[in-house]
């Protein structure tokens, strides 16, 4: 047997090292949270990793209502609501078109479902750089070119593989004879999707949900280029935000815009952490 | 059978939406770019066919090769980062007891937040006069120097360590559910032989997950190739273009420079660059479920 001493001093390496792992990932989240909390004379003369000596939500309170992109001093508010304008609609469009596509690609198999599946897939992993000039093309030709339908449109479309895999792979390891039970009974198609399929489908919804939500609340390309002056998504707002150029920095006010960018996919994690991780194993093995 | 034929209607009227999605949305308008990557476009989309002159611009034009070459470096920091500190937190997580699911919560929050927040975050960070420099100047050490977003030589290593940061995370959950599917037998056997853990990791535990290994390659490489928030919100790809990647290169020409076509090909090279690996990689994962 070890002895004891060899074991715990393995242990405290062991934690030791993960003590310092876990600085490298707590620092950048830390020195944020402190500035963001801070009043914009002290940041200018405290120290980085300062706590605030005085703690004042001014920054914050700032960011939120009258922070300004160029010269538009709105806060971040108006984006914030835009982006779940477009989050919402997009994010259920998605979740419904991908359920019914994992059903009828796991229960009714067919070749010319797995190749569309197979489709989907490969195109999942096409840079959205490929597709950015059609798609302006035909944003302009249907005419909603920087309009939140347009954003909406274009989340769920690409949205719908991610929710397609996932319900998927969800399906197919469930058993074979829940649906051939219900096509003996003389239930159709979706009769059965809604009856049997649907109720038996909140694990998977649940984790598809935070994984559309973060991807479409995360998103920066789509916001950047299809999003209007004025009411762009979150992600191009609190960028711009930042970029928006003072006699003296706003360094308190910058950082509780991120902070406030950074939260609603920061709680989730927070609250639902573990449909976080199996939604990022399963999501993770495509096929 | 009349109903059979019926039934087979329906199917493939509630798979149209996504016949659409991926012969127009995904396909279409990726042969769409390729075919654009052939034209004149400049500003706006063009027909007119002038043959490879773009492959041909963008082969010989040394910023473009600058900013490819910049991925493999981004790319190589950003692998070996994520798997090597990846892997040793999940080991060290797999031994230890579920209270230690706080450390899990300090690896993997990073992975909730978006790219365009870690770029700002590590901004915060590195800048010379708020940052890391300051901080240490403040201690007492005057002159002390670390400007590395203002570097045109390791600009490009603090993207990789913050995109690091970011994605470390992903290595953790992939391997951690590998880990979890390994015999305790195993473990047992070895603790019978008094056999190091280390040794039990380094021998028989990650020899068996060499497909972990392989999906958590391909998806990191995905991310390399795409990586264009974090670009823009941590250097722009600057100094001048010190640290630009292929993805913001190819959005420059689209929107600010006007050249569509030159930043098509740009977006095609770099979407055959990825297929390189992801290719294979299915290949071998749909020949691997079919035995």
């Amino acid at each position: 047997m070890k002895s004891g001493r060899q074991y715990s001093l393995r242990s405290a390496l062991v934690h030791g090292l993960l003590f310092v792992l876990a600085l490298y990932f707590l620092v950048p989240l830390y020195v944020m949270v402190v500035a963001s909390f801070k009043s914009l004379d002290e940041i200018i003369h405290s120290s980085i990793i300062a706590l605030p000596i005085v703690w004042t939500t001014a920054g914050w309170e700032k960011a939120w209502s009258s922070a300004c992109t160029g010269l538009v001093c709105t806060g971040i508010r108006p984006y914030f609501f835009e982006t779940m304008a477009i989050l919402f609609p997009a994010m259920s469009a998605a979740i419904v078109i991908g359920a019914l596509n994992g059903y009828l690609m796991s229960f009714w198999r067919s070749r010319s479902a797995d190749i569309l599946f197979g489709a989907l897939i490969i195109g999942s992993f096409i840079p959205l750089q490929l597709f950015l000039i059609p798609l302006a093309v035909t944003m302009g030709k249907l005419g909603i070119f920087g309009s939140t339908f347009g954003l909406i449109l274009i989340h769920t479309v690409y949205g719908v593989p991610l929710t397609t895999m996932l319900y998927r792979n969800f399906y197919v390891s469930l058993p074979a004879e829940l649906v051939k039970a219900a096509i003996v009974d003389g239930a159709g198609v979706f009769k059965i999707f809604r009856s049997v399929i649907v109720p038996m489908s909140a694990p998977i919804t649940i984790i598809a949900v935070i994984l559309v939500f973060g991807g479409i609340y995360n998103d920066y390309i789509f916001a950047l280029t299809f999003g209007e002056t004025g009411k762009r998504p979150i992600m191009a707002a609190v960028l711009n935000i930042i970029s928006t150029q003072y006699a003296v920095a706003e360094h308190n006010v910058n950082m509780a815009a991120v902070m406030i960018s950074a939260l609603p996919t920061l709680l989730i994690f927070l609250v639902a952490g573990k449909f976080f991780v199996m939604g990022l194993a399963q999501g993770s093995v495509k096929g | 059978m009349k109903g059979h034929f019926k039934q087979k209607l329906l199917i493939a009227a509630a798979l149209t939406p996504t016949v659409l999605v991926a012969v127009y949305f995904i396909w279409g308008f990726g042969a769409a770019t390729a075919y654009l990557s052939f034209t004149d476009s400049g500003f706006l989309p063009s027909k007119k066919l002038i043959g490879l002159f773009h492959y041909q611009k963008l082969f010989s034009s040394a910023r473009w090769w600058n900013t490819y070459g910049n991925m493999f470096i981004y790319g190589g920091v950003y692998l070996l980062g994520c798997l090597s500190i990846g892997i040793v937190i999940a080991a060290m997580l797999d031994r230890l007891p579920k209270s230690a699911i706080i450390y899990r919560t300090i690896y993997l929050y990073p992975l909730a937040l978006s790219l365009v927040i870690t770029g700002l975050a590590w901004q915060w960070v590195l800048s010379p006069t708020t940052g890391l420099q300051h901080l240490i100047r403040e201690l007492g050490f005057e002159s002390f120097s670390f400007n590395i977003l203002g570097s045109s030589e390791y600009a490009i290593y603090a993207l990789g360590g913050a995109a690091i940061w970011h994605s470390t995370g992903l290595v953790i959950v992939l391997f951690l559910s590998g880990m979890k599917g390994i015999d305790v037998d195993l473990w047992r056997s070895a603790q019978i032989d008094r056999i190091p853990t280390w040794r039990v990791y380094a021998s028989i535990v990650l020899p068996q997950l060499r497909s972990t290994l392989m999906t958590a390659i391909v998806l990191l490489a995905f991310n390399v190739v795409r990586s264009f928030d974090i670009v823009v919100a941590l250097t722009k790809g600057g100094p001048g273009h010190a640290s630009e990647l292929p993805a913001l290169y190819a959005y420059e020409f689209y929107f600010v420079r006007g050249n569509i076509g030159q930043g098509s090909a740009a977006a095609v090279v770099m979407v055959v660059s990825i297929m390189a690996i992801v290719l294979p990689y299915l290949i071998y994962e749909l020949r691997k479920r079919k035995q």
